[in-house]
């Protein structure tokens, strides 16, 4: 095929083109790229990712770091009733109420809190991605069969959704019995309805734009035009999501441990129950309650911090 | 016998609780192999509808009524089922849309976007697509095309994104190409490059062009045959020649008559056609556009008016036509002909 432009013209075009086309680095640059460097120059960003690295790298390192095991009890000699020591320079946190290390139980419990944080987050997101996309490339496309079918999908979601996320979680939890993958599954399956709300919604106001009519004035086939055009532009938000209920997943475990339904475990130290067990001798040393809570709550924030400044860089309605 | 052709094609939209729209009423026309022949109406006149009907893009639903034939190549569309029509889409009717920016998507990139159309209808493998995406591109007048199949649309100017489109809807060579008002939402100096491009596209791959369009200077620069709409009714018929020279519906006239020209006396008005294309008579009550009308007569209304001069070529539906001669509206002035050389890439700089 030769082009429908006359040489000349062509010429003309190409010279226009050299001149028009700024610094390549400008140019050729994905909508992700151009996100990160949103973000980039965003502070809040840049604070909620330090946060997030710093907690990572703990909960990474933390087990190499970690003055005393987590276990022992090195200063069981030291604890009488009314009586915690506090910090000193052998135990920089302090010892708990059975003699054991505080900080190297907070280094090492960091990891415990982010795995938690991280799978269930992945099981809900999976789950829900799952149901949310289903339903939604039903209702966009499906016709009248796909509308029932999104119906039914979302009416079960509906009902999960009316639930308090933590009565869900402790249903889930006690029907389970108690474990780490208890935590895990139950703090996953309350965060399941919002990912797939979530998703269904994104992909039904997509299929609406007319992108999507035009690919199907291509002749492109359903799944094509649901997995490489509505999909694509839809999971944005489901992505930011995920970041924000790595958040509420870190504090709902924490609060499943809290209420005793955490992993039995004794020998790995959890920041719930390391709060629920503070709570007994809160008149002696509340800072033992603290370390926990401004772990959580920390951790939580900068995890908050980054998800919104996410949100920011990929609204395509913030976009310069 | 002609590649399209539609007849008696209606639309009714009927949502439960409301009052029930007929957007296309009892449409016809036709469509030759390699012709261009121009829909023009008003906003609101079942242009994009129509299109949307024969390529069967409507919503399917118990609100959403088509009747009617819409014959191609022997084969009746509006009868054919959805995978069949899929096939068809892309591969022997394509089309482009209005607005280049929100008819792309905005998350990947042109060349997936080009090369989809090419996996899907012609078989080729990712490297012969992209090859072929690549001088597709280069075809449609998108200089470095290697570098732009990289690029996402927002990195595209308007020109060069509705050029874009065009080359994904050509890239099957279609023999039915439907334009829905492909230069509205471009600057007036790209309107002239995108209309080159388009006559010439079609010119050298015989493919027959759809040009739907509110412009009456679109039509006259490119469409061999025009079909004027009014309330979901072909009202005329005419080859481009005798519908400017001398327009016999009071509408056509109309249409013209609010044109601005150049040959027009200092001071002289514009006369625009009176009320809104909301004042309409249903068309089994009469003439629909008998309220607009000056030279409404008592016969308009009562019964929907036959089509006049049936075995000329031009065609009009109305019981009291202007004259032969017709009113002095002369040729419209024909102002978007000129195309100034790579505006678009002006364009780009600032």
């Amino acid at each position: 095929m030769k082009s429908v432009l006359s040489p000349r013209r062509a010429e003309k075009l190409d010279r226009l083109a050299e001149l028009a086309s700024e610094p390549s680095d400008e140019r050729g640059e994905s909508l992700t790229r151009e996100a990160l460097r949103r973000l980039r120059r965003n502070p809040v960003a840049i604070v909620g990712a330090v946060v997030v690295l710093l907690f990572v790298v703990l909960a990474i390192i933390g087990p190499l770091i970690a003055p005393y095991p987590p276990t022992a009890t090195v200063g069981l000699d030291q604890i009488r009733p009314g009586v915690i020591p506090g910090p000193s320079s052998d135990y920089l946190f302090g010892l708990d109420h059975q003699g054991r290390d505080e900080l190297s139980r907070m280094l090492i419990g960091a990891r415990q809190t982010l795995l938690v944080g991280i799978v269930a987050t992945l099981l809900g997101f999976s789950a829900g991605v799952l149901i949310g996309g289903l339903a939604g490339a039903a209702a966009g496309l499906g016709g009248r069969v796909g509308r029932w079918v999104d119906s039914v999908l979302m009416r079960f979601i509906d009902m999960l959704l009316a639930m308090p996320s933590l009565l869900l979680a402790v249903s889930v939890a006690a029907l389970l019995g108690r474990s780490l993958t208890t935590v895990m599954v139950a703090v996953g399956f309350v965060s399941v309805p919002v990912f797939a709300r979530l998703l269904r919604g994104s992909m039904i106001a997509q299929s609406q734009r007319d992108f999507v009519l035009a690919s199907a004035a291509l002749g492109l086939r359903r799944n094509r035009v649901v997995l490489g055009h509505i999909l694509p532009n839809s999971l944005a938000p489901v992505i930011v999501q995920a970041t924000l209920t790595l958040a509420t997943a870190i504090i709902e475990a924490a609060g499943l441990s809290f209420l005793g339904l955490g992993s039995p475990d004794q020998t790995v130290p959890e920041w719930g129950t390391m709060l629920a067990d503070a709570q007994r001798v809160l008149s002696v040393r509340p800072e033992l309650a603290i370390y926990p809570a401004v772990g959580i709550i920390v951790t939580a924030l900068g995890f908050t911090l980054l998800g919104e400044a996410m949100r920011e860089a990929l609204d395509p309605k913030l976009r310069r | 016998m002609d590649l399209l052709e539609v007849s008696d094609l209606s639309v009714v939209f009927a949502r439960r609780g409301e009052r029930e729209v007929r957007a296309v009423d009892g449409l016809s026309f036709s469509v030759a192999a390699g012709e261009v022949v121009g829909l023009v109406g008003e906003s609101g006149c079942g242009k994009t509808v129509t299109a949307l009907a024969i390529m069967g893009l409507l919503p399917r639903g118990r609100w959403v009524n088509v009747t009617g034939k819409a014959a191609f190549d022997g084969g009746d569309l509006l009868g054919l089922s959805t995978s069949d029509l899929r096939d068809i889409r892309g591969r022997d009717i394509a089309m482009v849309f209005q607005d280049p920016l929100s008819s792309l998507n905005p998350v990947v990139s042109i060349g997936v976007q080009v090369t989809e159309v090419l996996t899907r209808h012609r078989g080729m493998n990712d490297a012969a697509a992209t090859r072929e995406a690549a001088s597709l591109l280069d075809r449609v007048g998108i200089p470095d095309p290697r570098r732009r199949l990289k690029e996402y649309p927002h990195q595209l100017s308007g020109g060069m994104r509705q050029r874009a489109l065009i080359a994904m809807a050509v890239a099957c060579q279609p023999r039915l190409l439907i334009a829905d008002e492909p230069t509205t939402a471009l600057d007036v100096t790209i309107q002239a490059q995108i209309l080159e491009l388009l006559r010439d596209l079609v010119h050298s791959l015989g493919t027959a062009l759809i040009m739907i369009t509110h412009d009456l200077g679109v039509v006259a620069g490119m469409c061999d045959t025009i079909n004027v709409l009014y309330a979901g009714k072909v009202v005329e018929t005419a080859p481009r020649r005798p519908l400017f020279a001398s327009p016999r519906h009071p509408y056509t006239v109309g249409l013209l008559g609010s044109i601005p020209r150049l040959d027009a006396r200092r001071g002289e008005k514009l006369t625009p056609i009176r009320g809104s294309v909301r004042d309409v008579l249903p068309w089994h009550e009469g003439c629909a556009f008998a309220p607009r009308c000056d030279r409404a007569i008592d016969a308009c209304i009562g019964r929907t008016p036959d089509v006049m001069d049936v075995h000329s070529v031009h065609t009009y539906r109305c019981v009291n036509p202007w004259p032969q001669t017709g009113p002095d509206v002369g040729p419209a002035v024909l102002v978007r002909q000129v195309a100034p050389v790579a505006s678009e890439q002006y364009e780009e700089l600032s």
